[in-house]
């Protein structure tokens, strides 16, 4: 499934990186700290997370995510929102918390 | 020049996890234990402490340097050091206007009190000092700095509430007077894992919750006299100030 896809079934804000919207989406992967998707993360994830520094489209480009989904309504500080734009990498947001978007990320790749 | 053994991150009874004999005078006296000329004072999000255990340490004859353990929003522990009363008093305001609403429980966190020389309590902070502030890296450097501030990453090899563990590396464009690393690892194990942090400066302290750990490790710092500006210096590694691992 597409980035584009999700972000239209689910309700998704596009607020950068909207030329990645044709990213291919492996699964999903949920956490806070940035050391643990690092490690964890695979190529083509679907990360859904709070932090809103930089460094979070750093490990997404380097682990190849397909896009970054902002629970709780967060914006990205300005330079994450930028860096977004420059590696083609959406940022999305929803006003939902990480288990409702959990939840229904779950189901709709399940589909 | 002289050298000077430091000890910069210590907590106080202030700190909800600080064991409660972490009294100004008890801390002065394990200090003088372990032949510290300077110790840096950095509750959790509090500088509350500061004062009563400076008026400890000038009757010992060893220097305080006076500061904070700021949580940022990332939820980053990053140690600030002020160099006048003033001054700290400013960045509490800050602190205080940013620290959430949240209440301590202290049965399942801990006191967060001030204590006076007498050993009595002369404050007690509501609000839940672990807390994170609602504030991210980038700000609280800029505020700490705006306000001619020391600031330094604490325990940045650690794997909770660092650095590293929060934001999986060290932005390259953080402006950092040094950075700390834990009791848990050397300036060169951490540099076999952290390579590109090679040329910046270090420091090492205990991280003290209880007295023992007071002075368990410390930083020796190379200078003319344990002034503010020359601590400074010697985190620049300037004009011979340096520090010493």
């Amino acid at each position: 499934m597409k980035v584009r896809e999700i972000a239209e079934k689910l309700g998704l804000t596009v607020i950068s990186g909207a030329a990645g919207l044709d990213n291919e989406i492996n699964k999903g992967y949920s956490s806070d700290l940035l050391s643990d998707v690092m490690g964890s993360a695979g190529s083509g994830d679907i990360w859904i997370t709070l932090q809103t520094h930089k460094n979070v489209m750093a490990i997404a480009s380097l682990k190849d995510l397909a896009a970054v989904i902002l629970v709780k309504g967060f914006n990205p500080d300005p330079d994450m929102a930028e860096q977004s734009d420059e590696e083609s990498i959406p940022v999305l947001g929803t006003s939902e918390d990480t288990f409702t978007i959990n939840g229904r990320l779950y189901n709709l790749l399940k589909q | 020049m002289k050298e000077f053994s430091a000890d910069l991150h210590i907590h106080t009874v202030l700190s909800p996890c600080g064991s409660l004999e972490m009294s100004p005078r008890n801390i002065v006296r394990k200090a003088l234990e372990e032949k510290l000329d300077i110790i840096g004072i950095t509750d959790h999000n509090s500088t509350r402490q500061c004062r009563e255990v400076c008026r400890e340490a000038i009757k010992a004859g060893i220097t305080v340097y006076t500061g904070v353990e700021v949580t940022t929003k990332e939820e980053v522990h990053c140690l600030a050091f002020f160099e006048t009363f003033d001054i700290l008093e400013a960045f509490q305001a800050y602190l205080d206007r940013y620290l959430p609403d949240i209440i301590n429980n202290p049965e399942l966190f801990g006191y967060q009190v001030v204590v006076d020389e007498e050993e009595n309590i002369s404050y007690e902070e509501p609000k839940l000092l672990i807390s994170a502030i609602s504030q991210n890296i980038d700000q609280v450097e800029a505020e700490v700095h705006r306000l001619g501030g020391l600031f330094i990453p604490a325990h940045i090899n650690r794997q909770k509430f660092s650095l590293t563990s929060q934001l999986g590396f060290v932005p390259p464009d953080l402006i950092a007077d040094a950075f700390e690393l834990s009791k848990h690892t050397s300036v060169e194990d951490f540099l076999k894992q952290f390579p590109y942090m090679r040329g910046r400066t270090f420091i090492r302290n205990s991280d003290a919750h209880q007295q023992e750990a007071i002075g368990s490790i410390h930083t020796r710092l190379r200078m003319e006299h344990t002034g503010f500006d020359e601590f400074r210096k010697a985190l620049q590694g300037k004009e011979g100030r340096e520090v010493i691992l």
